[in-house]
């Protein structure tokens, strides 16, 4: 068991090491470097200037050398200074990483909270009415443009009934707990409702197959009322490929993160990830890439570890194949 | 199941009739056909009503729906229904070449790993499961950003009007061919103990003989319901790049680059973010459902075992 979590920390931590190259090479080539930016807000650089500054700040070396002197910084906890915000690149991380936290721990939340029984609702009577309409709804929200609905969101709320904000973040102390709570609803709604037809089809698939197995027919036979059928014996085994799935897809969430912030204005990781992207922050939209890597990676390694604890059948040997 | 078909029935006309079955799915195929008809005839419409797709007319900003502008006008008064139709060309010819050119990507890589197995197939998994976990959009935001001379494409390329659309299908396929080379390799890991691939091998054919003619045509039904199912999630990731302003790029209109102004409009004119978002709604749910009928279709084993 140590011996498998060990392998798969090394090729996260792996996988980690060459994504913090690919995005750094890549974001090298993005349009513009720092001297350009200095040029085009100071046009007396003359290309001397230019020229001993690039010297100055190593953009004349290969891209290995200037990776390994960033990595030799990065690792010492030197992640250098955003250029939008004018602070240490951690100091604006960190706050945007709690911000982001509460919309996706919320939103995630609430759509297991509606999707897991949905799913059981479908699979309990498979091609019945209920699990059609079930289905039906689950199929629209796999296929509806996030930003769109988060635009119709807003079109309903804010500008037709003028009930919630169309966006940001709220003054906090201004209005008490409920005016803040007030900005977390149309995001979260939105986001919520973008993961839900996905984790509900995992669900609905998963039960449908563990329904039809003999202990099932045995449970049964035994006497065990349907609710204990469905939710003492088939639950937790129709549990271990959703919950796998639903770890998997921290990416995904990650994505409807970016979406969703930077349509309601949310100041957390996803609209600075985009900000800083946009707006030629290189250390910023470095770091920030990486840790969105880094959180999606923790996230796989903790599927890893529940799909062996929910399912002690499989033994952490036989996955390591 | 059904009752069986007749003793003469063709395996394409079993297929077929499993299809119909599925009402959804041949609803679908049908919303999809006339999307595309509708799209294609975009010089028609243009034609009928009178209007140049690209015509700015700042006295007719904002129009109300009209004979002369079947769904209003837009913020420099161009014809929304005009541009939703050369905006849908756009998005479904994204949406068709980035699916299928993920699909070859993912079949290729899938094929080598399933059949030479071993440290070629630890090494493309891998490197399937490190892609699978990347956190996506971000990345897509980046490799939209590149500058394109600066990787050393020429530049009449890279400032070409339709670099933009290139560049959003080499993107989309870069990423997107995950899901087929996994499905691809889980079946070929299988088909390669079968009799009739042992049987060719022993015959002397080759490697790259027994991987396309031998093994490649059992594998057509998973690929064609995986890539059907992409297409509709492409059309998504396009007009979500589109929206956010790294997709396609103005002027040639998508049905995301239609909504990225619809947000600052939103209080003036909320009709603008409505049409293109139902458009891409309506296709990308057609192709979900498409694919899930051609799945009932082509591969009733998997229904069966579903239901």
């Amino acid at each position: 068991m140590t011996r498998f979590l060990l392998n798969r920390l090394w090729q996260s931590a792996l996988v980690l090491g060459l994504m913090s190259f690919a995005v750094y090479s890549l974001i090298g080539l993005m349009p513009g470097d720092p001297v350009d930016l200095m040029i085009t807000a100071d046009p007396k650089i003359t290309a001397e200037d230019a020229a001993r500054l690039r010297e100055l700040y190593g953009l004349n070396k290969s891209i290995f050398e200037r990776y390994g002197n960033w990595l030799a910084a990065a690792l010492s906890g030197d992640f250098g200074y955003s250029r939008l915000h004018a602070k240490p690149v951690m100091q604006v991380i960190v706050p945007a990483m709690g911000n982001t936290v509460i919309l996706l721990g919320l939103s995630f939340a609430l759509a297991l909270a509606i999707a897991l029984p949905a799913g059981i609702a479908a699979a309990y009577r498979p091609y019945s009415k209920t699990d059609y309409a079930i289905n039906l709804a689950a199929f629209a929200g796999i296929s509806v443009p996030p930003f769109w609905l988060a635009l119709m969101l807003i079109i309903v709320f804010a500008v037709i009934l003028g009930v919630l904000p169309a966006g940001g973040l709220g003054t906090l102390g201004a209005g008490g707990i409920w005016e803040n709570a007030r900005y977390l609803v149309l995001p979260v709604a939105s986001l919520t409702i973008a993961s839900i037809g996905g984790h509900t089809r995992y669900m609905r698939a998963a039960m449908i197959e563990t329904l039809r197995q003999d202990y099932i027919r045995t449970a049964r036979a035994t006497g065990a009322s349907e609710a204990r059928v469905v939710f003492g014996h088939a639950l937790r085994n129709a549990l271990i490929p959703v919950v796998t799935i639903i770890a998997l897809d921290f990416g995904y969430l990650f994505s409807g993160a970016l979406i969703t912030e930077t349509i309601f204005a949310w100041p957390g990781m996803g609209r600075l990830i985009y900000d800083a992207i946009m707006g030629n922050d290189f250390n910023l939209a470095l770091v920030a890439l990486l840790l969105a890597t880094l959180l999606t990676l923790v996230g796989n390694f903790l599927a890893d570890v529940a799909y062996v604890w929910l399912d002690p059948r499989i033994s952490f040997r036989e996955i390591e194949r | 199941m059904s009752a069986p078909g007749g003793k003469g029935e063709t395996v394409w006309a079993l297929t077929g009739r499993r299809f119909l079955k599925h009402r959804l799915a041949v609803a679908s195929l049908g919303v999809l056909a006339a999307l595309a008809l509708a799209a294609l005839s975009a010089p028609l419409a243009e034609a009928l009503i009178g209007v140049d797709a690209g015509a700015v007319d700042l006295f007719n900003r904002f129009q109300a729906a009209s004979w002369a502008h079947p769904l209003g006008t837009d913020e420099i008064g161009r014809d929304i229904l005009v541009r939703l139709l050369y905006g849908g060309r756009i998005s479904l010819i994204v949406g068709l070449t980035a699916a299928f050119a993920s699909a070859v990507i993912g079949t290729m890589v899938g094929l080598m790993a399933g059949y030479y197995g071993g440290r070629l197939d630890a090494f493309l998994m891998r490197t399937t499961d490190g892609v699978i976990a990347l956190p996506l959009l971000p990345l897509l935001i980046v490799l939209a950003a590149l500058d394109l001379g600066k990787i050393g494409l020429p530049e009449a390329v890279a400032t070409s009007e339709y670099i933009s659309l290139y560049r959003i299908i080499v993107i989309v396929a870069l990423v997107g061919w995950t899901t087929v080379a996994r499905l691809v390799r889980g079946t070929a890991l299988s088909l390669r103990e079968r009799q009739f691939v042992l049987a060719a091998e022993a015959q002397g054919a080759s490697a790259f003989r027994i991987m396309t003619v031998h093994i490649l045509p059992n594998l057509a039904s998973p690929i064609i319901v995986a890539t059907t199912l992409s297409v509709g999630n492409v059309i998504l990731l396009e007009s979500v790049l589109s929206f956010l302003g790294l997709g396609i790029q103005p002027p040639i209109p998508s049905w995301g680059n239609l909504l990225t102004n619809a947000q600052e409009l939103i209080f003036e004119a909320p009709s603008l973010a409505f049409y293109p978002g139902v458009l891409i709604f309506v296709t990308v749910i057609a192709f979900n459902f498409l694919g899930d009928g051609l799945q009932d279709a082509l591969d009733p084993r998997a229904t069966e075992r579903r239901g």
